[in-house]
């Protein structure tokens, strides 16, 4: 049988091999829930007589979306997780720690060729590591506390073949919001996304977490970023799918002629290259969420911003993607840069994203920001309009207080270097 | 499995879980506090104007973007009986079946706002009695079905402690 990514690793869980359509209850390598979700886990799971975890070591609690809690309300909900966690045991990721995406890579939760079930919509995320990644709600998640199992349906696949090389000052963000466009909101309902070729060889794991994330805007149920050229910290066995696997959808992309892309209000596949939308005036920049805050994004608005101050107009927010990605930037002096230029650090979370708190925009208020969806009332208000762009998109905009092209912004840096 | 008559309510395609409760409003363990603000911004006055049981009717991808569960149980604290889409996103489909509110996928339909609708899940239909138009409904896989029937997924757990 040739098979895909998405039906080998299912097959390999399922005890039995397995194709696109059939309903598969499999094996779970790993869980994780953040204080969005897991609350009602945990209330689903003591109603499902949930004595104990099926098994600590592979289940993971994360405090991300509203950190530190903005009230007594959220802080009494943290203290049912962390009341949780100390009887159940299971990892706990605190206040400040990181956002759970973050988390999961970098602690090695989640590996190459594992089921792994979130009770968040960016679960995909985990694709970029060839892990077979899925968003749930906190009932499935409880469910798999108790039994270990999930019942999925096996997913057809859409497999995206990408050429070329991507010209300076454009990012995994920019391919993914392209491709987010192309096939609309509901492209990949139901569906899993392979993402391969020659111009995804080089990415680091950042980028590739990046293109993988935003598989949940095509409403995918999970997005695997072919692992060619993927290094990790511990040796993997790749999974590839074989030749004469049955795909849904074939698609070819060139990213050597892409632009750096921006999605307009109000959704995330409303995708425009950036020329149609420059010189739109901004309030408020955003740097954060489970899309872009890793360092090569803190490192891309530092290079925009070096020596340069923001507009007075505009504020800029930064929310690295953990705790170790604040400290490598401590270290090496880019957030240094970034706070010289006007920019605000807060605590490494999803609240301006998701409009839990810090960052809400006013009404009218136009923002343009590095996360992931744009939706009416998304940042927290419904009168405001959110713009999605690339970090550099971001920072270049922050600088001059409009919807701004980087490339130019990133070719004057490189001549002004050369000058030196 | 049961029947649900009422109201129609409908809205377009893509309707998203922010629009359904906003991020804000989802940290609580209160469903009044979310029936209170289901869709206020797609329409402030739902809210005060849906009646138990009535319908909610949608188009394409009803419940896309984020895996709130908070969102099929703000729809259901209201008192809707049951939601009819062209089709679900994903996540959304599977909370609401785990939370024991039914949903049902019809592909196409013309029902519009105020008319009265039944949607009979054991004969898999969904009828406007106000143009006595039949709509047949999407299978389900039969996990679906008896997750629904057991009233939702902490039940049939409780039932069957694990997936049978």
């Amino acid at each position: 049988m040739n098979q895909t990514v998405a039906e080998k690793i299912i097959s390999a869980h399922a005890g039995r091999a397995v194709t696109a359509g059939e309903i598969a209850v499999v094996d779970v390598d790993g869980v994780m829930a953040t204080d969005a979700t897991a609350p009602l886990a945990i209330q689903a799971f003591e109603k499902m007589n949930g004595r104990q975890l099926w098994d600590p070591e592979r289940v993971s609690l994360v405090i991300d979306h509203a950190t530190p809690a903005p009230n007594e309300r959220i802080s009494n909900l943290h203290k049912l997780m962390r009341d949780f966690s100390q009887r159940m045991g299971g990892h706990f990721y605190d206040v400040g720690e990181g956002i759970c995406h973050q988390l999961m890579v970098e602690n090695g939760h989640v590996k190459p060729g594992d089921i792994f079930v979130g009770a968040d919509s960016h679960t995909p995320t985990y694709g970029a590591l060839n892990a077979f990644a899925i968003g749930v709600g906190s009932t499935d998640l409880a469910a798999v506390l108790l039994t270990g199992k999930i019942w999925l349906k096996v997913p057809e696949t859409i497999r995206i073949e990408l050429r070329g090389e991507f010209p300076k000052g454009v990012t995994a963000k920019d391919l993914i919001l392209f491709l987010v466009g192309q096939l609309s909101i509901s492209g990949a309902t139901y569906k899993a996304v392979e993402y391969t070729g020659p111009a995804l060889q080089n990415l680091s794991l950042a980028s590739r977490m990046t293109i993988a994330n935003m598989s949940a805007e095509m409403g995918a149920k999970s997005g695997l970023v072919d692992p060619t050229g993927l290094t990790l910290p511990y040796d993997f066995s790749p999974t590839f799918p074989d030749d004469g696997a049955r795909y849904s959808r074939h698609i070819q992309f060139d990213v050597s002629s892409l632009q750096p892309q921006v999605a307009v209000p109000h959704s995330p596949d409303k995708v425009r290259p950036i020329g149609e939308v420059v010189g739109r005036s901004i309030d408020q920049a955003f740097i954060g969420s489970c899309t872009n805050a890793r360092l090569e994004d803190l490192h891309m608005a530092a290079r925009i911003l070096k020596g340069k101050s923001i507009h007075p107009n505009v504020r800029l927010i930064v929310a690295p993607a953990s705790k170790r990605v604040f400290d490598e930037a401590l270290g090496d002096g880019t957030a240094a840069i970034l706070s010289e230029a006007g920019a605000t650090f807060i605590t490494s979370g999803c609240g301006p994203c998701v409009g839990t708190h810090q960052g809400i925009p006013g009404d009218g208020e136009v923002v343009i920001s590095s996360t992931n969806r744009n939706f009416q009332g998304r940042m927290g208000n419904r009168n405001a309009s959110i713009y999605l762009g690339s970090p550099a998109v971001v920072a270049a905009s922050a600088l001059r207080g409009e919807i701004t092209d980087p490339v130019e912004l990133l070719v004057d840096l490189e001549i002004a270097w050369e000058l030196l | 499995m049961s029947i649900a008559f009422g109201i129609a309510h409908v809205y377009g395609d893509n309707v998203d879980t922010d629009r359904i409760i906003p991020g804000k409003y989802t940290k609580t363990l209160d469903l009044s506090d979310l029936a209170q603000h289901v869709l206020e911004d797609l329409d402030p006055e739902f809210s005060s104007r849906v009646r138990p049981g009535d319908i909610l009717v949608a188009g394409d991808n009803f419940g896309a973007g984020s895996s709130r569960e908070q969102a099929p149980l703000a729809i259901k604290a209201a008192g809707v009986s049951a939601v009819v889409a062209n089709y679900f996103a994903r996540i959304f489909y599977r909370n609401a079946i785990n939370i024991g509110l039914p949903v049902v996928e019809v592909g196409r339909h013309e029902i519009q706002t105020g008319h009265e609708v039944e949607v009979d899940l054991n004969k898999g239909l969904v009828i406007d009695h106000t143009t006595d138009r039949v709509y047949p409904a999407t299978q389900m896989p039969q996990v679906m079905v008896q997750i629904l029937q057991a009233g939702g997924l902490v039940n049939y757990l409780r039932e069957h402690g694990d997936y049978v």
